[in-house]
């Protein structure tokens, strides 16, 4: 098993050279991360060639104190279950574009798990066919799991703040 | 609410007087128990040509609260996706910490892990097997497949003090023995269940109505099942033999001996036949953990993680020490990113989890099985009949919190 | 079972008995009527809907005390029971479903999340139905037990016994409504 996940590894840096790197084995699960440009084609080539048939999940993360350039990320993890290998795909993506393709044409279950990820991060993917908001209200106007917003309800009026330790914006 | 494609779907036929078009709403209260969840319905008379869900009923933020709590204070957190399993989460969630640090939990703690996981995994699907009855019509199975959930529950309390919302077992193992008296509970549990499936089989399984309503409704295709991310009973029943207990075995899943049952066409009766097979798999497998438990501890001796015995913190200081830092939240958990995947009674719970090395999560997303196969739902009903829209939806076993945490 | 001796009647209402009669007043014959026959809507939406479903089944049997007849049309519902947590998204249903309802009916708050928003202090869950609704009687726990969720209705037996039958027309009511910016003409 150790074997074909160095296979598979070695011939995604052989396929798309400079856009995969920074390669990393943690816990037993293989991370790597893959240039934003290229994400869809690894994918597709991991599905088709590789047989990767399941794409166990897409996420979403924010790094606020990264550069500007990687301050949104999304994760992928894929599973090929015939040779039981594990990946984990990162792409960073710039705080003022938070933009990438999107997955449905190659997996029809990323449908919802980016508008998940849209609806809490404000990440866009491109070539969605309805990239609207699933868990929260349709009125909200703010991606809720990012640093900056708070957990707690803002309109309480029951909660003194200063007991529980709380700055006004709720940290 | 509405549709506009519906409406203009509507517009466009409005003159073909074969078609009987109407928009129905189903849910978000609707009759079967399940959840909240809605389904707009385009139908024509009695079939239906289109639906849109629409979830998100009943979104408690999970993953922004478990932002903000030390690691204990997630599992009650945990408890409340799949509440009809609640161990496997607590103990998935604990084993992805355990993961993390690098924790070896002993052998006894694992086969009472075990134990209890696959006690859930009868509860969870008890509680779908049964509701399929009752969408169906057929209300007696349901109230003698309770019974044995009370049972279950009875054992619970014994373990942990709770019945449904268990927060089970601790970093680093359980946190309470198994006694003679659990042990006799579950024996006893198991010999009345059987007794009580068997019934219960002889009134669904060849049932003649049961048989009409289920076979051939709701289908869908190996391939289809794994492009839209299916996974556990859904996925076994369409054909394909993934289960995680076998795959990444964990918490000494290997030492048993269990098979996997697959169905082959991916309908409802399929599915009810796969949870059906499991629960006699799972009473065998607690059997086999009961026969074969081994001695040892009950939990790893990690005291940074796991609390000291309260007469200890009364006398010594590293106890007092220890059961202060970890009751406040202050445990040391390592930077590092982790992912752990556990078949829950839907398929392959998964807890990715990054820390910073905090006190609490910088971020923790579930990998929730219901999210990931209920948007499959519109492709599976389309053309079929409303009722077997609804027998379709209890079939899938769709846990609404586990699909919108 | 039990043998004869021990079963004891419950007190009847207060009134004057004869010989072939019983002289009461309309509210409490009305009251014993309507307790006895409460058919609740379960607005079940997570884990306290499960323990319903323990409390609905053969060992702790609902049933026992009137509310056979499990209605999920609000037309048709004398108590709505709100079991499990109540998001924002959903508050509007919530309200809908309860202006649905035909007079009389109460409310009973089932579990933490719909008392007080419970564990979840969050910013998509709702604090507590009754800032959307009126609320009967709150059935702390988390979830709470069978026997709870029972005497919950007990007490709820208990108000509606002794509640009189002009309460839904008088002005208190009618405000409290309109508190709740329900509008009844």
């Amino acid at each position: 098993m150790e074997v074909d996940k160095q296979k598979v590894v070695d011939s995604l840096i052989q396929q798309f050279e400079g856009n995969v790197g920074n390669i990393e084995e943690t816990y037993g699960l293989t991370t790597l991360q893959v240039r934003k440009s290229s994400i869809f084609e690894v994918i597709k080539y991991l599905k088709e060639e590789q047989s990767f048939t399941l794409l166990t999940d897409v996420c979403g993360m924010h790094f606020p104190d990264n550069d500007p350039e990687m301050q949104f990320a999304v994760v992928y993890h894929i599973h090929n279950l015939f040779k039981n290998i594990r990946l984990r795909l990162r792409v960073f993506l710039p705080a003022d574009n938070p933009e990438v393709d999107s997955m449905v044409d190659v997996f029809s279950s990323a449908n919802w798990q980016e508008r998940e990820t849209y609806d809490f991060f404000g990440i866009i993917f491109k070539n969605h066919p309805n990239l609207v908001r699933i868990l929260n209200m349709d009125e909200m106007e703010v991606f809720p799991l990012r640093k900056e917003f708070p957990l707690e309800d803002g309109g309480r009026i029951d909660k003194d703040d200063r007991f529980f330790g709380r700055s006004i914006h709720n940290e | 609410m509405t549709v506009k494609r519906f409406e203009e779907f509507i517009k466009k036929h409005e003159n073909d007087s074969d078609m009987e078009l109407q928009i129905l709403n189903l849910g978000p209260t609707h009759p079967s128990t399940h959840g909240i969840f809605q389904n707009i319905l385009l139908m024509d008379g009695e079939t239906i040509l289109d639906s849109e869900p629409t979830v998100g009923y009943i979104h408690r933020a999970f993953e922004k609260i478990a932002e903000r709590r030390p690691y204990n204070q997630i599992v009650p957190l945990t408890d409340r996706m799949n509440y009809c399993s609640s161990p496997i989460n607590n103990i998935g969630f604990n084993m992805t910490v355990e993961k993390l640090v690098g924790i070896e939990v002993p052998k006894r703690a694992q086969y009472i892990r075990v134990i209890i996981m696959e006690l859930a995994r009868i509860a969870d699907h008890l509680i779908c097997n049964s509701v399929i009855g009752v969408d169906t019509g057929a209300l007696t199975g349901f109230l003698y497949v309770f019974q044995i959930r009370e049972k279950i529950y009875d054992v619970y309390e014994q373990i942990c003090g709770a019945r449904l919302t268990t927060n089970l077992s601790r970093i680093g193992g359980m946190e309470r023995d198994l006694t003679p008296k659990m042990i006799e509970m579950i024996h006893s549990l198991l010999a009345e269940a059987k007794k009580t499936f068997a019934e219960f089989e002889t009134l669904m399984t060849r049932n003649r109505i049961f048989m009409d309503r289920t076979v051939n409704v709701g289908g869908i295709s190996a391939d289809r099942a794994l492009n839209y991310g299916f996974t556990g009973p859904n996925l076994r029943a369409a054909g394909v033999d993934y289960d995680v207990r076998v795959m990444n075995p964990y918490s000494s899943y290997e030492d048993f001996d269990f098979k996997v049952p697959v169905g082959s066409s991916g309908d409802c009766y399929d599915r009810f036949c796969v949870r059906e097979a499991e629960i006699w798999e799972s009473i065998s497998i607690i059997e086999q953990a009961l026969k074969n438990l081994p001695d040892g501890d009950f939990h790893a001796d990690v005291p940074e993680f796991y609390l000291p015995p309260k007469q200890e913190v009364y006398h010594n200081m590293e106890a007092l020490i220890y059961h202060f830092k970890i009751v406040m939240g202050e445990m040391p958990i390592p930077a590092g990113e982790v992912y752990h995947a556990v078949e829950g009674g839907n398929g392959e719970l998964g807890f990715y989890l990054v820390s910073d090395g905090g006190r609490t999560p910088y971020r923790l997303h579930f990998r929730r099985p219901c999210f990931i196969y209920y948007q499959a739902f519109a492709e599976m009903i389309k053309g079929s009949m409303l009722s077997d829209a609804i027998a379709t939806m209890s079939s899938l076993n769709v846990i609404a919190g586990e699909l919108d945490a | 079972m039990s043998n004869g001796s021990s079963i004891t009647l419950d007190a009847p209402p207060i009134g004057i008995e004869g010989q072939g009669y019983f002289l009461t007043s309309l509210d409490q014959v009305v009251g014993m009527a309507r307790k006895n026959s409460l058919w609740p809507l379960p607005f079940a939406t997570s884990c306290c809907g499960i323990e319903f479903m323990g409390t609905m089944a053969s060992h702790y049997d609902l049933a026992q005390f009137g509310s056979e007849r499990l209605s999920f049309s609000p037309r048709q519902a004398d108590m709505l029971m709100v079991m499990g947590t109540i998001a924002k998204k959903m508050g509007p249903i919530l309200r809908q479903v309860y202006t649905q309802m035909a007079e009389p009916k109460w409310v009973i708050s089932v579990g933490a999340c719909a008392c007080s928003g419970g564990i979840f202090d969050s910013y998509s869950v709702l604090q507590g139905i009754d800032k959307i609704i009126p609320v009967d009687v709150y059935v702390p726990g988390c979830p709470p037990r069978p026997e709870q969720i029972l005497d919950g209705v007990n007490r709820l037996q208990e108000l509606v016994q002794n509640e009189t039958i002009r309460r839904r027309d008088s002005p208190e009511y009618k405000a409290l409504l309109r508190s709740y910016g329900i509008d009844i003409k």
